[in-house]
């Protein structure tokens, strides 16, 4: 019987989110499709961070470049089209990923983690500094994407309901996606490189090409995120690309723990809850998140995820040292 | 076995925080007049969002606790000045406490987000600071107030003292986002319709501070003047930079009234003596001015400041508009009449809107002594924002 | 530009590299020698700044208030040291940046509670206060002169420190092999404590240093956080000279960028760190 629980529970927890709306909260419901879009990014970077081994401090400049991509491209007074958007958002990404790959994946551990950050600086400051993106203000998206296909409308992303349903769509699908690629041949190679690129190497895998996969799907898996986001919000400012944003995505992935795809998603409600929670506690949440995030690392190691198995491990006396 | 017990606390876990979430949001009071300030109470803008905070509440506390007959009941989220996080922040307020009217905010990034949500949930909405011409520019809407300024206009006052003073030739510094880019617009506009002539518009990166580069070349062009938009802690080493080089003895300096309010006292001696403008200054002689300060001073222990004003003012604004419909807030169409033609006795003087719902008011020309900055003279009366782009 | 204007910018240059180089100095030692990335340093810049503005307005004087300051943040950082960080060292790099995010909002909050949102200054001492002429508009503050004259001080300082100490040489076995230098009867426990407890000191040091130039505000340890890790990594992890050279570099990126490419003002610092990653993947002052 075993086998198939995880996969009910994950089914189950499918059905809440998708019964959700029914609570008929507007509030509510973009809150938690907030969260899921960024699950969707958490789970992104963890396929850098937590299967490869490549721990990146700038994964926001994907999201907010597929964001950008979406503010741009709409005029000012006609929605643009869906099918062209989505595919171009999570494109364009994914080759900024590309080209970024190519240079920060030279360097290794600390180093990697500080050139994405100066990567991302980059493009943080091509956008708040030049009028490309409206600038500091940053610019709105007047009109969500249009989904009009063949004559027809399968959805409107006008209407909050269908936009939630896309997002838990695009959860699900990367979900899957992940998935898939974490047991083919190419995913076990990204593990391989996790645990010891050497010997990876050494089997006569070039290593650089397969982590360049990864960073590059990683951006644009990102970049699917980031256009969720500003399709949901109508509001794109270089912030989302502040090294602050990827500093709390990379927070989601290892409070979820790493390695984890349920994980990541787990570390952003809980990131987000928290914020919630604390700040209608008090003017100083900052300090009680501060001190969740410091007691955590010091008290729960491996992140939520590895809770219940130490609390078993607590209650069966078995310990964990 | 190990692996179900895990699956099922995430599960837990999910729907218990969800739970959480939707219960709290049935939490609602009726009848109150719903007033949700989005202003910052964390990070570099904090002292603002508490001086706004003040001024708004103390218009309300001096009403009796009710504005137009409603007694107000507040919804407050702490914006950190964050954009990325603000058009979620603004739905706080709209979507789950379902607020009559936006007060908000400080950063002008922050402010434009609101008035996307506003104009999309059709709520009012007034802005105590955030200066983004656009607000009352090409976003200008019936529903959106402003009892500030626009980034334009002090410049605009500023660069016709500096004509008036016989500067020809004028360099400018700002740090390069909207708000500065704006100011120093302003500033030219003016300057170069009476005749002087900007010479070097230098803009720096937010929110680096260091400005040696800068005094170098302004000390080997050799300007007859420079103006400045910096604010807050930046304005500090700015000015103290600035008199530092020995620049101020020889070059002096114009700057709207951000430079100088809330920093003299960290300026210290470098900060005496520097023209500014702004739509207050302290020294103003009327009664409402008076009764004002000394009624702040005595709720808050502190002294007001003009963003105090501007919150003070916001309040005075709703109240205008309540009033002419008896607080009946569905009056919507009648409330935005009343307001747009009311008459705001301010503690700055007495301020009239625009057509985009900006402030006509007066500017004066200040210089700093002490910790103050004393009025000189009141350097453009009734000023209007063109409001470029505004169709209203 | 003429050459005279040239040569200002110059000093410019090396004055605002100095200056980078004691923030960044304290962070290739954690860095370097104990392995931990800490996001908190610019937390420890601030904490030093009021640490000035709070002491100097008690004894009146900013020479006093250093000089109680340098204890004070040797016994803070030896505590922090203790009390978190000695729990990290065979953990992941990721659990690190995690606890010293939150070490930032926690000391922004703190400062919050115990100062308030203001900005502050803080006087330059009386005897420093003077400017020196250069021409006929512009003179150049000796406060700025005396702080470069204390920074090349530290770097040789550090220098004799790490090179030719016994504790230097301590500390440079326990970089390299923490359980050998244990098993050689060294207390390594101990010699961490004291790394930490310098790089904490010499970011405060930094911080109330530039106190009466920068002034203490809200939020002033982020952008010496980003700026540091750049000067780092461009100089190499762990290298005392790498962070001066780096920190001189990036002085004159900055200066000149602002100068000559002012609408890349912004980006130039980040487009010399990929440049030189790209060039020397380790840092330009490789260790080893």
């Amino acid at each position: 019987m075993s086998k198939h629980i995880p996969l009910i529970l994950k089914l189950i927890a499918l059905g809440g989110l998708l019964a959700f709306p029914m609570a008929d909260s507007p509030f509510y419901t973009e809150l938690v499709a907030k969260t899921v879009l960024f699950g969707i990014f958490a789970m992104s970077l963890d396929l850098l961070v937590g299967f490869t081994g490549l721990v990146s401090l700038g994964h926001a400049a994907y999201f907010g470049i597929a964001a950008y991509t979406v503010a741009l491209m709409t005029p000012k007074y006609e929605a643009a089209s869906f099918w062209t958007t989505f595919p171009s958002a999570i494109g364009i990404s994914a080759a900024a990923a590309l080209v970024v790959g190519i240079f920060v994946l030279r360097t290794k551990g600390i180093y990697f983690i500080m050139v994405t950050l100066a990567f991302a600086q980059m493009v943080f400051y091509l956008f708040h500094d030049t009028a490309l993106g409206g600038g500091s203000d940053g610019i709105y998206l007047n009109l969500k994407p249009d989904t009009t296909l063949f004559g027809g409308k399968p959805f409107d992303l006008d209407n909050p309901f269908h936009l939630y349903y896309l997002i838990i769509a695009t959860l699900v699908v990367v979900y899957l996606f992940l998935k898939l690629l974490l047991r083919s041949p190419f995913g076990k190679v990204l593990v391989g490189i996790k645990s010891n690129e050497h010997r990876m190497k050494s089997m006569g895998y070039r290593t650089f090409g397969y982590k360049l996969a990864a960073f590059s799907i990683a951006g644009g898996l990102a970049g699917a995120a980031g256009y969720l986001y500003a399709v949901l919000f109508g509001f794109v400012t270089p912030e989302l690309m502040s090294w602050h944003q990827s500093g709390n995505v990379l927070l989601m992935v290892i409070l979820g723990g790493m390695g984890n795809l349920v994980g990541a998603l787990l570390g952003a409600l809980a990131f987000v809850a928290m914020q919630e929670v604390f700040s209608t506690w008090t003017k100083h949440w900052q300090l009680v998140m501060g001190s969740v995030i410091v007691l955590s690392v010091l008290f729960l190691p491996g992140g939520l995820s590895a809770v219940p198995r130490r609390l078993k491990a607590a209650l069966t006396g078995g310990g964990e040292k | 076995m190990k692996k179900q017990l895990q699956s099922l606390k995430r599960i837990g876990f999910t729907v218990g925080m969800t739970a959480a979430l939707a219960a709290s949001s049935l939490a609602q009071a009726e009848d109150k007049l719903k007033v949700g300030l989005m202003l910052p109470a964390t990070g570099t803008f904090a002292a603002l969002g508490t001086a706004i905070t003040n001024g708004f509440k103390q218009y309300v506390a001096e009403s009796g606790g009710k504005l137009g007959g409603r007694e107000i009941e507040y919804f407050v989220v702490d914006d950190e000045s964050d954009p990325a996080k603000a058009t979620e922040n603004a739905n706080k307020l709209v979507k789950r406490d379902h607020v009559d009217v936006l007060v908000g905010t400080v950063h002008s990034g922050v402010a434009l987000a609101m008035a996307k949500v506003a104009k999309e949930s059709n709520t009012l909405f007034i802005v105590p600071n955030a200066g983004a011409d656009e607000l009352t520019g090409p976003l200008c809407s019936p529903n959106i107030f402003r009892t500030s300024f626009t980034n334009w206009q002090p410049g605009y006052a500023m660069g016709q003292v500096a004509a008036a003073k016989k500067a020809k030739n004028v360099v400018t510094l700002t740090w390069k986002y909207a708000a500065g880019l704006q100011s120093v617009d302003g500033f030219k506009e003016a300057f170069e319709k009476a005749g002087g002539k900007v010479v070097k518009e230098m803009t720096l990166p937010f929110p680096n501070v260091e400005f040696q580069a800068y005094l170098t070349e302004i000390a080997s062009i050799k300007p007859d003047a420079v103006y400045v938009f910096f604010a807050g802690a930046g304005a500090t080493k700015f000015v103290k930079d600035y008199v530092a080089a020995g620049l101020n003895k020889t070059i002096p300096l114009y700057a709207p009234g951000f430079l100088t309010d809330g920093t003299l006292e960290a300026m210290g001696d470098a900060g005496q003596g520097l023209l500014t403008t702004l739509h207050y200054a302290d020294g103003i002689k009327n009664a409402k001015n008076d009764a004002f300060r000394l009624n702040y001073a005595k709720t808050y222990k502190s002294q007001p400041d003009v963003y105090a004003v501007q919150g003070y003012d916001a309040a005075q604004l709703l109240a205008a508009g309540l009033k002419a419909v008896n607080g009946d807030f569905s009056k919507r169409a009648e409330m935005v009449k009343a307001m747009e033609a009311a008459k705001i006795d301010s503690p700055r003087g007495a301020f009239t809107l625009s057509k985009a719902h900006n402030p006509v008011q007066d500017f004066y020309l200040r210089k700093s002594e002490g910790r103050d900055n004393k009025v000189l003279e009141i350097s453009a009366k009734a000023l209007a924002d063109p409001a470029r782009g505004c169709k209203m | 530009m003429d050459f005279y204007s040239f040569l200002i910018q110059v000093l410019n240059s090396v004055q605002y590299g100095l200056l980078l180089f004691l923030v960044a100095s304290g962070l290739t030692l954690v860095f370097g020698i104990m392995g931990i990335i800490n996001l908190a340093h610019g937390a420890f810049y601030m904490v030093g700044a009021y640490m000035a503005f709070a002491l100097s307005s008690l004894t009146g004087n900013l020479f006093t208030a250093i000089l109680l300051g340098i204890p004070l943040s040797l016994v803070f950082g030896a505590f922090l040291e203790w009390a978190l960080f000695s729990h990290l060292y065979k953990r992941d790099h990721l659990e690190q940046v995690l606890l010293t995010y939150g070490l930032i909002l926690i000391f922004e909050e703190l400062r919050s509670l115990l100062v308030d949102d203001e900005v502050h200054g803080v006087a330059i001492p009386d005897v420093f206060s003077a400017s020196i002429a250069l021409n006929d508009t512009l003179s150049y503050p000796v406060y700025r002169l005396v702080i470069s004259a204390v920074c090349i001080v530290l770097a040789i300082g550090l220098y004799f420190l790490i090179q030719r100490t016994r504790l230097g040489m301590m500390i440079r076995a326990g970089s390299h092999d923490r359980d050998m230098v244990q098993s050689l009867g060294i207390n390594i426990n101990l010699i961490y404590r004291t790394v930490f407890a310098l790089g904490v000191t010499l970011a405060a040091f930094a911080g109330m240093l530039a106190a009466p130039i920068s002034s203490v505000f809200p939020g002033m340890g982020g952008g010496v956080l980003i700026i540091s890790f750049v000067i780092v990594v461009i100089g190499g992890i762990g290298s005392v000279w790498g962070a001066l050279f780096a920190a001189l570099l990036v002085g004159f990126a900055d200066t000149f960028g602002k100068v000559l490419l002012p609408d890349f003002a912004g980006a130039i610092v980040y487009v010399l760190m990929a440049a030189v990653l790209l060039w020397r993947p380790e840092g330009i002052f490789k260790k080893g």
